[in-house]
């Protein structure tokens, strides 16, 4: 039959040479379609791996003396207390400066600097910002704060943070901004409210949700955040809570225990661990339940 | 003329909005508060930019200025005889994060495509979540989790038998000669690759949702398959924003500091093997900073480094933002 066909409308329209065809085209959607789940699995794969490890690792050291211990010498049953307040009055600075400077960075560039170069530069510049390296950013801290003043400190820490949290901010802030219906706007106007008013009054209520994710956000990224501690606060095996001293942080904590030969300071590198990463995934996944219903 | 006719209807319409809106001189005053403050906010992330780049090239600038341009290309690093060169960590940084996108791309883009077209509708938003939240483990659990799981599986299972195999062939072997230690380049690009994974991967995804439905139905209407559709239809659609989602991974691995730093085995050596130990400006700048004097020739070159990683990463970045412009993502 199908050599009749050939013969008569040539090779184009052979059934079996279509056949063939089609059957190599569905072969090959099968396989890179069984490849980019593969894909997928990997990555899953990647996350349950990091996750398991640290359960299995942490878990075991989880003790109360972690909350109650400040770090102490090998051997000596220390926690990991200094650690976790350090990062707590860090992240809160970090937070506390970066946060009102990025709303009004993103103020600026969704109410007033819309289509404009400087606007434009600024928005340019803040996105670089987000992805540049936060161990120069660390180096720049040290340069200017640590330096000239000749001492680590947590509050050289806090801002180091802070110039974190500020590309951030500043993203989810325009953006958020930039969803408010205009109607919304001209009814605040036409009430006779002044611009700034607009702004304050009804601008940020209708985005508070999407700017505190952004918020959110930020402080789970600097929460994890190592290498801008590390020439700015430097980090203490010692309690001290004092702004102008080197202060401790969970992160360079477990830098320094992960590292270090003794076994119960690497078990408590991996409680820290635990801690920081339960924290932080816990965050992120707060965060995107709170913007979920605005999308 | 109908211009006129309206611009005549505006100028009447006016001085009926006027009084509304500046009911009170307090809030014109406002106003220009408000809008200073926010002026100065954005001027402030121009001062912030300049001030890092000015900061790390005054830092570096006795370097460059002992060691010139050659600075970027000598090997020495020792402290002993004040000599200091950058090539080494440079070429690390730029060979652990080619490296890494080599492995993160090629994964990225499967989960891009079985997220957008391949995977059940209520089951997206739940892998698409745990794919981000692979970004957003801080660097420093990933390094430790390198270097206490990966560097002995690499030990153990991954390079004796590559270095087996491939390690006596003439050019080739050179990649995978020495001994297998686990640390080393290939293990830091391997985990700057899980790394930036999910940055790459959500931004494709997010670009391969701006494909009209219209295209995709044609090419599904003359009998594509989804695999036909993805390859002719959407990757030439969003082949430049693509690009850029790459750049922004590799802009990220460039300056991947903690984890890096726990298994690429640090050692100031060129070396040829992709299982030999190395360093990267990052890396190098973590371990040897706290060991500085300040005022040192040794400080100010690794900050001359920083200047250079700063440099690097920008010019990455900016790329990767201008090919991303007409679908800018958080």
């Amino acid at each position: 039959m199908s050599g009749v066909v050939s013969a008569m409308t040539g090779p184009r329209r052979d059934p079996a040479v279509a056949d063939r065809l089609s059957r190599r085209r569905r072969r090959m959607n099968r396989l890179v379609k069984g490849l980019c789940t593969g894909a997928t699995l990997v990555g899953l794969v990647f996350l349950g791996l990091i996750l398991g490890t640290l359960l299995w690792l942490g878990f075991g050291g989880l003790h109360w003396s972690v909350f109650t211990e400040a770090t102490k010498p090998p051997g000596s049953h220390g926690g990991l207390l200094n650690a976790i307040v350090g990062s707590l009055i860090q992240t809160l600075i970090g937070t506390a400066v970066g946060t009102p400077v990025g709303i009004m960075v993103g103020t600026y560039l969704s109410e007033y600097a819309a289509g404009t170069r400087l606007g434009d530069a600024v928005r340019f510049v803040s996105d670089v910002l987000l992805s540049a390296p936060s161990i120069l950013i660390g180096l720049f801290v040290y340069q200017v704060l640590v330096s000239p003043f000749g001492a680590f400190s947590g509050i050289a820490g806090g801002l180091a943070l802070a110039v974190i949290v500020v590309p951030i901010v500043v993203r989810t802030t325009e953006d958020m901004l930039r969803l408010i219906p205009v109607e919304l706007r001209e009814a605040a106007v036409a009430l006779g409210a002044p611009k700034w008013k607009s702004i304050v009054l009804v601008c940020y209520p209708a985005a508070r949700d999407g700017i505190a994710t952004g918020v959110l956000l930020a402080v789970a990224r600097i929460a994890g955040e190592t290498a801008p501690l590390l020439f700015t606060s430097l980090g203490n095996l010692n309690w001290s809570i004092s702004l102008t001293r080197p202060m401790s942080s969970l992160p360079v904590t477990i830098y320094q225990y992960a590292g270090s030969a003794f076994e119960d300071w690497v078990q408590l590198a991996w409680v820290g661990a635990l801690l920081i990463t339960l924290g932080v995934l816990a965050l992120n996944i707060v965060a995107r339940v709170l913007l979920r219903p605005r999308r | 003329m109908s211009q006129s006719l309206s611009g005549g209807e505006l100028k009447q319409a006016r001085p009926l909005v006027r009084p509304l809106v500046r009911s009170s001189r307090s809030s014109s005053w406002g106003d220009a508060v408000f809008a200073g403050l926010a002026k100065t906010a954005g001027l402030l992330v121009l001062v912030l930019l300049g001030a890092i780049i000015a900061s790390l090239f005054i830092g570096g600038w006795p370097s460059f200025r002992a060691f010139g341009l050659s600075f970027l290309v000598t090997a020495d690093w020792d402290p002993v005889q004040d000599m200091f060169g950058g090539a080494v960590p440079i070429y690390g940084t730029l060979v652990t994060a080619v490296l890494a996108i080599v492995m993160a791309v090629p994964l990225a883009f499967g989960i891009a495509f079985y997220l957008t077209e391949l995977a059940p509708g209520w089951f997206r938003r739940p892998v698409g979540t745990a794919i981000e939240l692979l970004a957003a483990v801080p660097s420093i659990i990933y390094g430790m989790w390198g270097f206490y799981m990966i560097v002995p599986f690499m030990a153990e299972w991954v390079q004796p038998p590559l270095i087996d195999a491939l390690g006596d062939i003439p050019v080739l072997g050179a990649l995978f000669a020495g001994p297998p230690f686990g640390t080393g380049i290939f293990t830091a690009a391997l985990i700057l690759a899980v790394m930036i994974l999910p940055f790459i991967a959500s931004t494709m995804r997010d670009v391969f949702l701006t494909v009209p439905a219209v295209f995709k139905e044609s090419a599904y209407g003359v009998g594509c398959t989804t695999w036909e559709v993805m390859r002719s239809i959407v990757v030439p659609y969003t082949r430049v924003s693509v690009v850029g989602g790459i750049m922004l991974g590799l802009g990220r691995a460039l300056g991947e500091t903690m984890a890096v730093t726990f298994v690429i085995g640090n050692t100031n050596r060129l070396s040829t093997s992709l299982f030999g130990p190395g360093n990267t400006i990052a890396s190098i700048v973590a371990l040897e900073f706290p060991e500085s004097q300040a005022g040192s020739l040794k400080l100010s070159s690794l900050l001359a480094l920083g200047f250079v990683l700063f440099v690097i990463s920008f010019v990455v970045l900016a790329c990767s933002r201008m090919l991303l412009q007409p679908g800018r993502k958080a």
